[in-house]
């Protein structure tokens, strides 16, 4: 008898203390995989392409899109960790992760990540709409199929394509109001698509050498530093212009316009200010200037576009097609 | 990647807090899916022969 209980309580801890699993992360550990900076960022321009889209959307419908767009960004950032562990490890920005620190197995990021992904899709294409559900699976598809498994290890031209996976969040909201793609909701892309060249390489500019170790070939690391300050100029150039297609296109109005020519006009002075200060500390300075105001100058347009509709600001500029 | 070792509190503290997440998570999702059928159905939810 006595003996049997000793084997029932072995055989019972057995079960209650398995083996403990190689990752076994905490519940931060796995919101960490999200990405949450990057996803708030998702989540502000997705709400202003719902907000801005003609038409509207019973507010649990709006929030099941939003929730739905923030989880599949998510996703994305939980595949994009699982598949560039390797590097992550070996770059200062990106070491602390949860893969790179062990304190989740890749294997699991992969699984938690792919079922977010098929997940947020399946379920804004149900709740919502399919052009929206088809938006948000070209995103994941196109972050990580395109920019992080093609691109990224590839050509310096890397963050340039890939950027379009970013720029597509107003459109999913665009498209969760209307069912449709426009060429306003297209303008609301076509910000963020230029938009992300500049940005990345203010700060790969004095993060060069992070990815020089682990070769990835980010435009200083393979033009040389000069190069990309040149890029950055001429990229800042066109931006600027692309801020105000939303003008043009009937979404923005008087106060969006005389926003994007004050933020753009400062944004280009950081640029300019990049292109001239080559070395020192100067140099280095500029650089995480621009790409700190850059974060400030895209979230500042959006909120104005938001503010104007939400506001009731809206004056249509004279030379708008709408 | 796997690794033999036992649980230690630590894991098992970390494991209690996934479950609880995953199921207020699945709690949530329910009620999302109760909420969005109820405001798609609206009021034809209704209008069927008794």
């Amino acid at each position: 008898m006595s003996d049997t209980s000793v084997e029932m309580s072995s055989a019972e801890t057995t079960l209650a203390r398995p083996e403990a699993p190689a990752g076994g992360g905490s519940v931060a550990d796995y919101f960490a995989l999200l990405k949450p900076r990057v996803m708030s960022l998702v989540i502000f321009t997705a709400f202003v392409g719902l907000v801005t889209a003609p038409g509207t959307l019973h507010p649990v419908f709006a929030f099941t899109a939003l929730l739905c767009i923030a989880v599949g960004a998510g996703a994305s950032g939980a595949l994009n960790m699982w598949y560039d562990a390797d590097i992550d490890a070996n770059m200062q920005r990106t070491a602390k992760r949860p893969i790179p620190t062990g304190r989740i197995a890749a294997g699991e990021a992969l699984g938690f990540g792919a079922t977010l992904a098929v997940g947020s899709v399946v379920v804004l294409g149900l709740t919502v709409n399919w052009a929206a559900g088809a938006l948000l699976a070209l995103t994941i598809a196109f972050y990580i199929f395109v920019y992080t498994m093609w691109l990224k290890r590839r050509t310096p031209q890397n963050i340039v394509i890939g950027g379009a996976a970013g720029a597509f969040p107003p459109m999913i909201g665009w498209a969760a109001v209307t069912g449709s793609v426009d060429f306003a909701s297209i303008a609301l892309f076509l910000i963020i698509f230029m938009w992300t060249p500049p940005h990345f390489w203010a700060l790969a500019l004095y993060r060069a050498r992070d990815y020089e170790r682990v070769n990835v070939p980010m435009l200083p690391v393979v033009a040389g530093p000069d190069e990309t300050r040149r890029q950055i100029w001429i990229y800042s150039l066109f931006l600027v212009p692309v801020t105000l297609l939303p003008c043009a296109a009937g979404n923005g109005g008087m106060v969006y316009l005389a926003a994007s020519l004050l933020l753009g006009t400062m944004f280009l002075a950081l640029a300019w200010r990049v292109f001239r200060r080559r070395t020192g500390p100067a140099a280095g300075l500029a650089a995480r200037q621009l790409f700190g105001f850059s974060i400030v100058y895209l979230f500042a347009l959006f909120a104005v576009l938001l503010v104007e509709h939400g506001l009731g600001l809206y004056i249509a500029v004279p030379w708008g097609w709408t | 990647m796997t690794e033999n070792r036992e649980w230690s509190e630590e894991d098992l503290k970390k494991r209690r807090l996934r479950s609880i997440a995953i199921a207020l998570i699945l709690a949530g999702m329910v009620v999302l899916f109760y909420i969005t059928t109820l405001v798609r159905l609206g009021g034809n939810v209704a209008d069927r022969a008794i």
